[in-house]
């Protein structure tokens, strides 16, 4: 609290978002708010906690890095949010406020269209259907806009969509009303106008809200690539600078554990680099001075300088990037379900109410009468079954999924996530979980653990960070061990009780990674290391095989790597394939008719991610990856991909049994619509009766993914 | 029937405050955060009271 002092600056404070995908409670907000606003240079913090977002007002000589510590500080791990990463709200807060006066106008005008039906006449109903054209005129100028500008655009390009009959519809009966209002007619259709725009909102706000929670959910698991670097100034001081403004011939210093922000050589220093985001090798690589630094790989142990040879959208990082949206365009052709029925639906509608115009013209009828009725047959066939029903089953289905630990991207996702029929997996990091683990650990001493633990505490690479975990998962405490030194590529050392401990490579490299532990003289205790399959993965991929999904391996790893999981798994598999590779033989499946679902993490899988009929990654996926997803799932299981198949093919059920009751009821209404039968009072108890419906129908997905 | 001469602008009214209270909401951002604001008042405030006056 001892910031404020930089109230007084007239220029505003710079603002910088970070996601911090670490808080869970209420705890965590409190201690994120106080306790950053607490370091010298930071102003305010406020956290979203939905968002799991932590927006930091701050002095403008507080760095990315500074604030980053400054969270490390708390215990919480944040990344800042480049402005690119920050989508815009505002589509699902815009459609809200349309929904509000919609669903505003609706229940007014309902009030008064009760009297009038209740049997209100004279001078009563003639004062309540012009009070209800006081109130559902501006309401519909004002809510009806999202309809009647893509209904334009439409008719503009010479095609028609089914923005066209509601706008047809609604203008039609809102004109017709206001001429019965004026000469004292005894029918108007405010009422019915104004609902269906409400009812139809509704539709496209839950459609909206499905797509920024997922996308909000992405975002917050987002780990961005380098967002800068430290580079070396000609007087030998350092500057941080942003990794945009980075340009080939700089000398970057990069840290132990920081992900290099730019393609270069290595100047000096010495460290392991771990290569798993441009690879899926799982083997961190030995660099030294002369070797190649990737934009985007993690530095393991050891500070490296690196000279910058290729920044920005020349790196090799950048290339994936491009192949990955020339592959992404095939999905942009995709027609959602709701438009392929409404090119058939709208015509339809189209010509049926021209139809009975003309009809009743022709049987003698007044224009009046006639153009009643089509506006009568236009508001019963407006489609309130397809706009309500197909984002109502996918939001019912996306929430029950996001409880199950899938976020679906949005509603065309669920659609093509059904019609997959076959699986394409990633090895590491997808089958497996893309981390070492420690393997018997058991015929370890307690001694022999607690000293490990002290040693590999203080070592940021990969192979001590597991053994950490392991370890404190089965709660051994450290032993105290002093003068403890990291050398780079060697291992740790420190002193316990006189002796020299080491926890380093290991001698006999085999196939396996292995690290040694050495107490005084004795001979090493070997701890060997494995990436294990993810838990259930044999089991699911059975399951996956029984819902009609055969499975197959495509990797970039050793082919010994990847033999021994294809083995147990029971898959084909091709191993050594670059991110083209990989592409290609997507590429080859869907030119055979196949509709592929691929499953891959790392940015090496992002160009397949984006060619597969529809793409699922876990959530410890290359942000590049997450982004060419369209579902992404939490947690060590892979059980989320068979559920996210299975509540798809579920909502593809629903959606269908909502057409089928959509259909139904316009065999029933449409006849009653076209013979003239139909009141206002019946157009609004069908209306809001088949969105109910609909609705209901629906909300049965809730338990789908059990 | 004078009645509503009253009564209809009076409900009108009262359902527009409403609407209007909604986008008020709706501008202050009152929606952004709706699992924070549900956590926030478990937050126990271990400030003192005279101490949250400057806050």
């Amino acid at each position: 609290m001892n910031a404020p002092a930089a109230a007084g600056i007239a220029t505003p404070l710079p603002e910088t978002l970070f996601s911090v995908p670490g808080m869970r409670c209420a705890g965590c907000i409190s201690k994120l708010e106080n306790g950053l606003a607490a370091v010298p240079g930071i102003a305010a913090a406020r956290v979203n906690f939905t968002a799991k977002r932590v927006t930091v007002t701050h002095l403008p000589e507080m760095t990315a890095p500074d604030l980053t510590a400054a969270f490390a500080g708390l215990g919480f791990e944040a990344q800042p949010l480049g402005a690119g990463l920050v989508a815009p709200t505002g589509e699902g807060a815009q459609l809200l406020r349309y929904m509000a006066v919609a669903g505003f106008a609706a229940m007014n005008v309902m009030l008064l269209s009760v009297s009038v039906w209740s049997g209100a006449d004279g001078a009563t109903r003639d004062m309540f259907h012009w009070l209800s054209a006081l109130i559902a005129l501006p309401a519909i100028a004002y809510a009806g806009q999202p309809f009647f500008r893509s209904a334009w655009t439409a008719l503009k390009h010479g095609r028609t969509n089914m923005d066209v009959p509601i706008s047809i519809g609604v203008t039609l009966a809102t004109a017709l009303s206001l001429y019965e209002t004026m000469t004292g007619g005894a029918h108007a259709y405010f009422d019915s106008a104004v609902m269906l725009l409400f009812f139809l909102l509704t539709g496209r706000w839950l459609d909206a809200v499905m797509r920024d929670r997922a996308r909000d959910g992405v975002t917050a698991l987002l780990r961005n690539t380098a967002p800068g670097a430290l580079v070396r100034q000609a007087d030998g001081s350092t500057l941080w600078i942003e990794a945009v403004d980075l340009r080939p011939g700089m000398v970057m210093l990069v840290a132990a554990g920081e992900r290099i922000a730019a393609d270069g050589e290595i100047v000096s220093g010495r460290s392991h680099v771990d290569l798993s985001l441009l690879t899926g090798e799982s083997l961190p690589v030995l660099a030294i001075p002369g070797d190649r630094a990737q934009a985007g790989t993690i530095n393991i142990d050891g500070p490296l300088t690196v000279r910058i040879t290729a920044a920005g959208a020349e790196t090799g990082i950048a290339e994936i990037a491009r192949l990955m949206e020339s592959a992404g365009q095939s999905r942009s052709r995709y027609v959602r379900i709701a438009d392929r029925a409404a090119r058939l639906y709208a015509p339809a509608v189209h010509t049926l109410a021209l139809l009975s115009l003309i009809g009743w013209l022709l049987a003698g009828a007044g224009w009046h009468q006639a153009l009643l009725i089509a506006a009568a047959v236009l508001i019963i066939t407006c489609p309130c079954a397809l706009g309500l029903a197909v984002p109502a089953a996918q939001i019912v289905a996306s929430g029950t999924l996001m409880r199950a630990g899938v976020l679906v991207k949005d509603g065309s996702a669920l659609e093509r996530l059904a019609e997959a029929d076959r699986v394409v997996f990633d090895k590491t990091g997808t089958l497996t979980l893309g981390r070492p683990q420690p393997l018997a650990l058991e015929e370890l001493s307690p001694l022999q653990k607690s000293l490990a633990l002290a040693l590999a505490e203080t070592s940021r690479h990969p192979l001590s960070a597991a053994l950490r975990r392991a370890l404190v998962a089965e709660g051994v405490g450290p032993a105290y061990v002093s003068d403890i030194a990291e050398v780079p590529g060697q291992g740790v050392t420190g002193q316990w009780q006189g002796k020299t401990v080491s926890l380093g490579r290991s001698d006999d490299d085999g196939e396996t990674l292995a690290t040694a532990l050495q107490i005084g003289t004795a001979s090493p205790a070997i701890i060997r290391f494995a990436d294990p399959l993810r838990p259930d993965a044999a089991a699911i991929v059975a399951a996956l095989a029984g819902l009609g999904l055969p499975g197959s391996i495509l990797s970039g790893d050793r082919p010994s790597a990847v033999d021994a999981v294809a083995r147990t798994l029971g898959l084909n598999a091709r191993a050594g394939l670059s991110p083209q590779d990989k592409l290609a033989a997507i590429a080859a499946l869907k030119a055979g008719g196949a509709r592929p679902l691929m499953v891959g993490d790392g940015l090496n899988d992002g160009p397949a991610l984006a060619a597969g009929h529809v793409a699922m990654a876990p959530a410890s996926a290359s942000d590049a990856s997450q982004n060419a997803a369209d579902v992404v799932f939490l947690g060590d299981s892979l059980a989320p991909v068979a559920t996210a198949v299975r509540v798809a093919r579920a909502t593809a059920r629903v959606v269908q049994q909502n057409f089928a009751a959509a259909i139904a009821y316009n065999v029933i209404a449409v006849p009653l619509a076209i013979a003239g039968q139909v009141t206002p009072l019946l157009a609004a108890l069908a209306m809001s009766g088949s969105s109910i419906i609909v609705v209901a129908n629906a909300l049965r997905l809730r338990g789908a993914a059990k | 029937m004078s009645g509503l001469v009253i009564l209809v602008p009076v409900a009108l009214g009262l359902g527009l405050l409403g609407l209007a209270a909604f986008f008020w909401s709706l501008r202050h951002k009152q929606f952004d955060d709706m699992d924070g604001a549900a956590l926030r008042i478990l937050i126990d405030e271990d400030t003192p009271l005279e101490r949250r006056d400057d806050a």
